[in-house]
């Protein structure tokens, strides 16, 4: 390590891009927020709301709901893909397995997938009256299936689509973080006599950690602000049953212009996704010291 | 051994049916005429290419394609530099408040997009307006633009490689009197050359696939991409499905050319991004 600022010469491009278009539209919605500005209304000028904005945030049941979902819906995804992705790794790890290599790559497959395009697919997939899905579905169990009218099918399927799209990314990060494994640990706790489960837990998770924490915060981050598959699948319906918060952000403020009020929702997004990344950050790494 | 071998085969070619069915269901409506659009059978009956030639006689299409083809290509190149750069610059330097400054720069890859969507709607219409010339409805906006969510990402990749890169390289060229430029290009480089391959893929494909950022600061043919293409396509013809498979299977299209190239390294650049977490 060289003590010297000439770091900050090859940083310098890279942090200039990302101030002005990261840094600076977060200290412009910071600004928007405290005023009342829509461009279409009588007075289409800023004017000095304070906080009246968020104040009405707070009673914006709509928006709370929404977050609400997201929330819930992230939660469900994070959680599953996680334990599939593990399943899944483990399997396609196995010694001597035929074909390896060709299920390895059927399995990226998915990653690359544009989310615009999947949301089209698994329109394609479930739309009632042309979908395969619902036809299946009433045909062998008589299950009526209509994701454009049953909150809860719509809201699972939304769930479905995700695992489908990003299990395969859970499932490739935790194999590399399985293949990095040091081989001696897991031997010397077989010969301790560890049961498979004391060495899942004692040895394989803490060992695992920074790839599980890695792809944990990826995949969270993603699944709080996924919005081109839902809009294809389900344009946020039946009603708000899928409508998460950035597509709530996203239909909401540009079509009423209501730019005050939309930056202190964004914000407040924003502050959310933080705060959830920070405790799982905390959560996570704070539990590393009581395992080993 | 055997018993669990043969388990774990099964169970990957259900999973792989399960994996190929939405992408083989898109591929079987696309090839359908209007008149068998509502068979339920999961074959491909006659090879029928008239939705695919509708979508591609589109000349909005095909601008659409070069758009996203351009903005991809640039984006990517343009965040392999400056990545690279970076990441030389946090894995060499002991620069002060230097791990701050990385974790700020990877935030941004965690700010949803819906967030950053009415500011830079804003600033893009508003602020950054040269004369004539406006960053909104531009294919320059979006490179810029995707650079908030690839730039982290290659800085996250490229550093993990580059740490993996043993100093004692670095030194040894310095001994041998190399400048620091050519400790970069003589040293660096080729070592993070299968580093980069990876990132510049991975980065043009998150490029290509980008939807919302495209859709709101874009409104003319001249800077729309592929994604809004399809998405427009579905909002306004409705049922026109066939043609709309059709178009979702040229827009994932390069990317799954792409992956039967790189599916290795993919795998590789994932392992870097997850261990160097």
């Amino acid at each position: 390590m060289r003590q010297s600022n000439i770091g900050w010469l090859f940083l310098a491009p890279a942090t200039l891009i990302l101030f002005v278009v990261g840094f600076v539209p977060f200290i412009y919605i910071l600004y928007v927020g405290f005023f009342d500005w829509n461009t279409n209304a009588v007075d289409p000028t800023l004017r000095w709301a304070g906080l009246q904005n968020y104040r009405s945030l707070v009673f914006d049941t709509t928006f709370l709901n929404s977050l609400a979902r997201t929330l819930v819906f992230a939660f469900f995804v994070v959680v599953s893909e996680l334990l599939l992705g593990y399943v899944l790794a483990r399997a396609l790890m196995a010694d001597r397995l035929w074909g390896r290599q060709f299920f390895r790559t059927i399995h990226t497959l998915p990653i690359v997938v544009a989310p615009i395009a999947v949301g089209a697919t698994w329109r394609l997939l479930c739309v009632p009256g042309f979908g395969i899905v619902p036809y299946y579905l009433k045909l062998w169990f008589g299950i009526d299936y209509n994701i454009s009218t049953n909150a809860y099918h719509a809201f699972s399927t939304a769930i479905i689509m995700d695992l489908w799209h990003w299990t395969p990314f859970v499932t490739l990060s935790l194999m590399a973080g399985l293949t990095a494994l040091p081989k001696e640990p897991l031997e010397q706790a077989q010969i301790d006599g560890g049961n498979k489960l004391q060495i899942f837990w004692y040895v394989i998770v803490p060992m695992l950690k920074p790839v599980l924490l890695t792809t944990v915060f990826i995949r969270l981050m993603d699944a709080l602000r996924s919005v081109d598959e839902i809009w294809m699948l389900t344009k946020g319906g039946p009603a708000e049953a899928t409508r998460f918060i950035g597509l709530h952000i996203w239909i909401n403020v540009f079509p009423k212009t209501d730019y005050g009020y939309g930056a202190a929702m964004s914000l407040l997004t924003l502050y959310v996704t933080i705060v959830l990344s920070w405790l799982l950050f905390v959560a996570m790494t704070g539990r590393k010291g009581g395992a080993q | 051994m055997r018993r669990s071998g043969i388990t774990s085969f099964v169970l990957w070619v259900c999973l792989t049916i399960l994996t190929l069915l939405p992408v083989w269901w898109m591929l079987v409506v696309s090839m359908r005429p209007r008149v068998k659009l509502y068979s339920k059978s999961f074959l491909i009956d006659d090879l029928y290419w008239d939705n695919f030639l509708a979508v591609l006689n589109s000349s909005t299409f095909l601008q659409y394609l070069w758009n996203s083809l351009i903005v991809a290509t640039s984006n990517a190149a343009l965040v392999c530099a400056l990545g690279l750069l970076a990441a030389f610059g946090l894995s060499r330097y002991k620069i002060s408040g230097g791990d701050n400054v990385f974790f700020w720069l990877i935030t941004n890859r965690m700010a949803p997009p819906a967030v950053f969507l009415l500011p830079l709607f804003l600033l893009f219409t508003k602020w950054f307006v040269f004369g004539d010339f406006m960053l909104f409805d531009t294919k320059i906006g979006l490179i810029l633009l995707y650079c908030v969510f690839n730039l982290p990402f290659a800085i996250w990749l490229l550093k993990g490689m580059l740490d993996g890169i043993p100093l004692e390289l670095d030194e040894a060229a310095r001994v041998d009197g190399a400048t620091t430029g050519q400790v970069l290009s003589h040293v660096i480089l080729p070592l993070a050359r299968p580093g980069l391959a990876v990132t510049f893929i991975l980065t043009w494909i998150f490029a290509w696939n980008e939807y919302l950022f495209a859709a709101t600061l874009t409104s003319s043919a001249g800077a729309r991409t592929v994604t809004t293409a399809l998405a427009e396509y579905v909002s306004v013809t409705g049922t026109n499905w066939g043609e709309m498979a059709a178009m979702a299977f040229l827009t994932t299209l390069p990317a799954l050319v792409v992956l039967g190239f790189v599916q290795k390294h993919i795998v590789t650049g994932l392992t870097f991004g997850a261990l160097k977490g």
